[in-house]
């Protein structure tokens, strides 16, 4: 790997093949290709790293919910509570590294106390990768002095006075250090020992209602994914229903041993935290995942949670106790299958404009705040849009006298109104609109309203709704 | 040999078997809810409007859509007295909620659910007449089939949910396994002393068919939070014609 650096073509990082030969990072690729003929040199491009971290951290998501970048080269995994899962630290490392290594990656990784140290375990480190919770102070003391991450400046100050590793400059005063070479020295020092807050930025934010749970074996079978997700269920509803929690929305999600991501959704009515009900849910779906060679990690999340209200607080009126849950899950039922924006449950508001007197509730508890009108008559059936009629109308002011709508003509014999509707200036300008309930000759009864003033021109006259 | 009256009983208790096995069952606390139906409800077997079943409405035109969806809420009124949930489901809805308020129900407590196919009201009905926690569902749509109506009819047997169907405008009056067909047209309304106004709602009930029970016609009227039957035949009631066929 080369790039072009003051005008030269110099190396930026070699493979350990050549690096056993003698090319090094640093060097300028003639004289690289003097040394090494069949030396092979691709060209470096500027930000080509960080793709290929963020894909490789991606990837490490299936050892660890929290990956962050570190910047040019490697990557931090938080694997606090995560190497159990593979048998301890040893065996977690090692899969990491032989499953990266197959890849054809050159890595190398440690395990300690804090990011400080196992950055400097994991490039300087000669002895063991894994260091045990307490000692990577006394990992440290034998490494070189690059292993705090330090800037060239410093470094080279080190060095000349002879400070080369880590347990030469640890003991003395810090005032001396910071007198010498300045506050980022202690800062890095601190990170490596523990003292210092070193704060981890995770490529995929954690949410706080995850659940993740790796398999030894990729799943490829609908009822190993049914067990995985029903044990995944049983953690994070035991966790939810301590917390007086329930599930509005969840994602469950395979990773597959390609690379791939299945997964699918799922959204409740009211919040849930009953597994069997959550389980019958995600079931309707299940048959969409296609696990092709396995799925090595399942990850159930809870992106949407909401407080559960206690049972007992029952604030919409139904026979019975238990009833409202089954209704809020037939609903769920019903919405897994036809989408839950075709359930609506209304509440009055107070607007006189017909289209603006309701409102849709968002749940199934909500109660209106309003008591719903009856002073006012209104049709049955109420016609999304009105439509238009012609009329002929008499007198200004009075219910038309016959009508025509569909090309059918009907004989107003009784009519009642008007009633003026306006428009609510706030929040729309137009006509208002003068209500007629009227009846035509077969007993049907109709609700037309005229928009605007009577004028014997221009007025319009429309249909809005059939009273029963 | 056994006496005609021994044989009467027999008869009369072999008929009530054979009622519960179509599915009306005997009157119990819970069902004892009064539809406030007067007249109509000697149709039915056991003098009582029939729970737990499907109850099937045709509407050709868009008038006498609106009569019966007046009319099934004044059913559900009765039947939701004691609180209770029901179900909306349909295909291009035109249900406008506040309007139920006149009919006694709380338009807060219908859950509606408006889908785009037959296919999916179908299936939605099924499955909430099923679920023995609602009240009643309310089923709009176009076409039954027979079959479909069976697997209705089986859904509530078990859960006892009072299911009615409002069919519009249907191709044809097929056969269905519904306990009752019904037909509400709208009829003139009157007011007291003939004051000028549009009265209350009144429609033609026409009970076109009922299983185990006597079909018949009747001018109801919906006042004050109740059914009212129309004992005098008013001159100024005009027949509707068979030959209509818009509203």
């Amino acid at each position: 790997m080369a790039a072009p650096e003051r005008g030269r073509m110099v190396i930026k990082a070699a493979s350990i093949t050549a690096q056993n030969k003698g090319i090094d990072t640093g060097m300028v690729v003639a004289d690289c290709r003097a040394i090494l003929p069949e030396l092979k040199v691709f060209d470096d491009e500027p930000g080509q790293m960080v793709p290929l971290l963020n894909a490789i951290g991606e990837w490490c998501l299936r050892y660890t919910p929290i990956v962050a970048i570190d910047l040019p080269e490697g990557l931090i995994l938080d694997v606090s509570g995560c190497t159990h899962l593979w048998g301890g630290e040893k065996e977690y490392l090692k899969d990491i590294l032989n499953r990266l290594r197959t890849f054809g990656y050159d890595i190398r990784a440690s395990i300690a106390d804090t990011i400080g140290a196992a950055w400097a375990v994991s490039r300087f480190g000669q002895v063991s990768p894994i260091i045990e919770p307490g000692n990577h102070i006394a990992a440290l003391l034998q490494l070189p002095a690059a292993a705090l991450r330090l800037d060239a400046a410093i470094l080279t100050r080190l060095d000349k006075l002879g400070l080369y590793q880590i347990n030469s400059f640890i003991k003395m005063p810090r005032t001396a250090l910071r007198r010498r070479f300045g506050q980022e020295l202690l800062n890095r020092l601190d990170q490596a020992t523990g003292q210092g807050i070193e704060i981890l930025e995770p490529i995929q934010p954690v949410l706080p209602y995850q659940e993740r749970l790796p398999s030894l074996e990729p799943i490829r079978t609908a009822p190993g994914i049914e067990i995985a997700l029903r044990r995944l269920l049983e953690v994070l509803c035991n966790r939810l229903s301590k917390e007086g929690k329930g599930l509005r929305k969840g994602i469950f999600k395979g990773y597959r041993i390609d690379g791939h991501l299945e997964q699918i959704e799922i959204g409740t009515n009211k919040a849930s935290n009953n597994i069997e009900h959550l389980f019958s849910l995600f079931k309707l779906k299940i048959e969409t995942i296609t696990p092709a060679l396995g799925i090595e990690l399942f990850i159930l999340e809870a992106p949407l949670v909401e407080e559960v209200p206690a049972e007992q607080e029952s604030l919409w009126n139904i026979s019975g106790s238990g009833d409202e849950t089954a209704i809020a899950e037939l609903l769920d039922r019903i919405a897994g299958k036809v989408g839950s924006e075709t359930i609506h449950r209304y509440l009055p508001a107070e607007h006189y404009w017909p289209e603006r007197s309701i409102k849709i509730a968002s749940s199934l508890q909500e109660k209106p705040l309003i008591d719903w009108r009856v002073d006012q008559r209104r049709p049955v059936n109420l016609l999304r849009k009105p439509e238009e009629i012609e009329v002929s109308v008499p007198l200004p002011d009075y219910p038309p006298l016959l009508f025509r709508y569909k090309g059918i003509l009907h004989q107003i014999k009784k009519a009642d109104g008007p009633e003026r509707i306006e428009q609510e200036w706030w929040l729309q300008q137009g006509l208002h609109r003068d209500y007629y309930q009227v009846e035509d000759e077969y007993g049907v009864r109709y609700w037309l309203f005229r928009s605007g003033h009577y004028n014997d021109e221009e007025t319009k006259w429309f249909i809005h709704g059939f009273f029963a | 040999m056994e006496t005609g009256a021994a044989k009467k009983e027999i008869l009369a208790q072999l008929q009530k078997q054979i009622l519960a096995m179509q599915g009306f069952k005997t009157v119990s606390d819970k069902q004892s809810l009064k539809t406030g139906l007067g007249i109509i409800e000697q149709s039915f077997p056991g003098n009582t409007f029939p729970m737990g079943a499907i109850h099937e409405f045709i509407s050709p035109a868009q008038g006498e859509a609106a009569a019966t969806n007046g009319f099934i809420a004044g059913l559900l009124s009765g039947i939701m007295q004691k609180g209770g949930t029901a179900l909306w489901i349909g295909t291009r809805r035109t249900l406008f909620p506040p309007a139920l308020k006149a009919f006694g129900i709380e338009p807060d407590r219908i859950v509606f659910i408006d889908l785009i196919r037959e296919r999916d009201v179908l299936w939605a009905v099924e499955q909430a007449l099923k679920c023995d926690a609602l009240t009643a569902v309310v089923g709009e749509l176009k076409e039954l089939g027979f079959t479909e109506s069976r697997r209705l009819q089986l859904a509530v047997e078990e859960s006892k949910v009072t299911g009615f169907i409002h069919r519009h405008e249907p191709k044809g009056k097929n056969t269905v396994a519904c306990v009752s067909r019904w037909k509400i047209a709208p009829l003139s309304s009157d007011i007291a002393g003939n004051m000028p106004g549009v009265g209350h709602p009144r429609w033609d009930v026409n009970l076109l068919k009922v299983r185990n029970g006597t079909p018949g016609a009747w001018q109801i009227e919906w006042e004050s939070g109740s059914f009212h039957h129309i004992q005098s035949k008013q001159p100024n009631i005009v027949s509707i014609s068979s030959t209509r066929n818009t509203g």
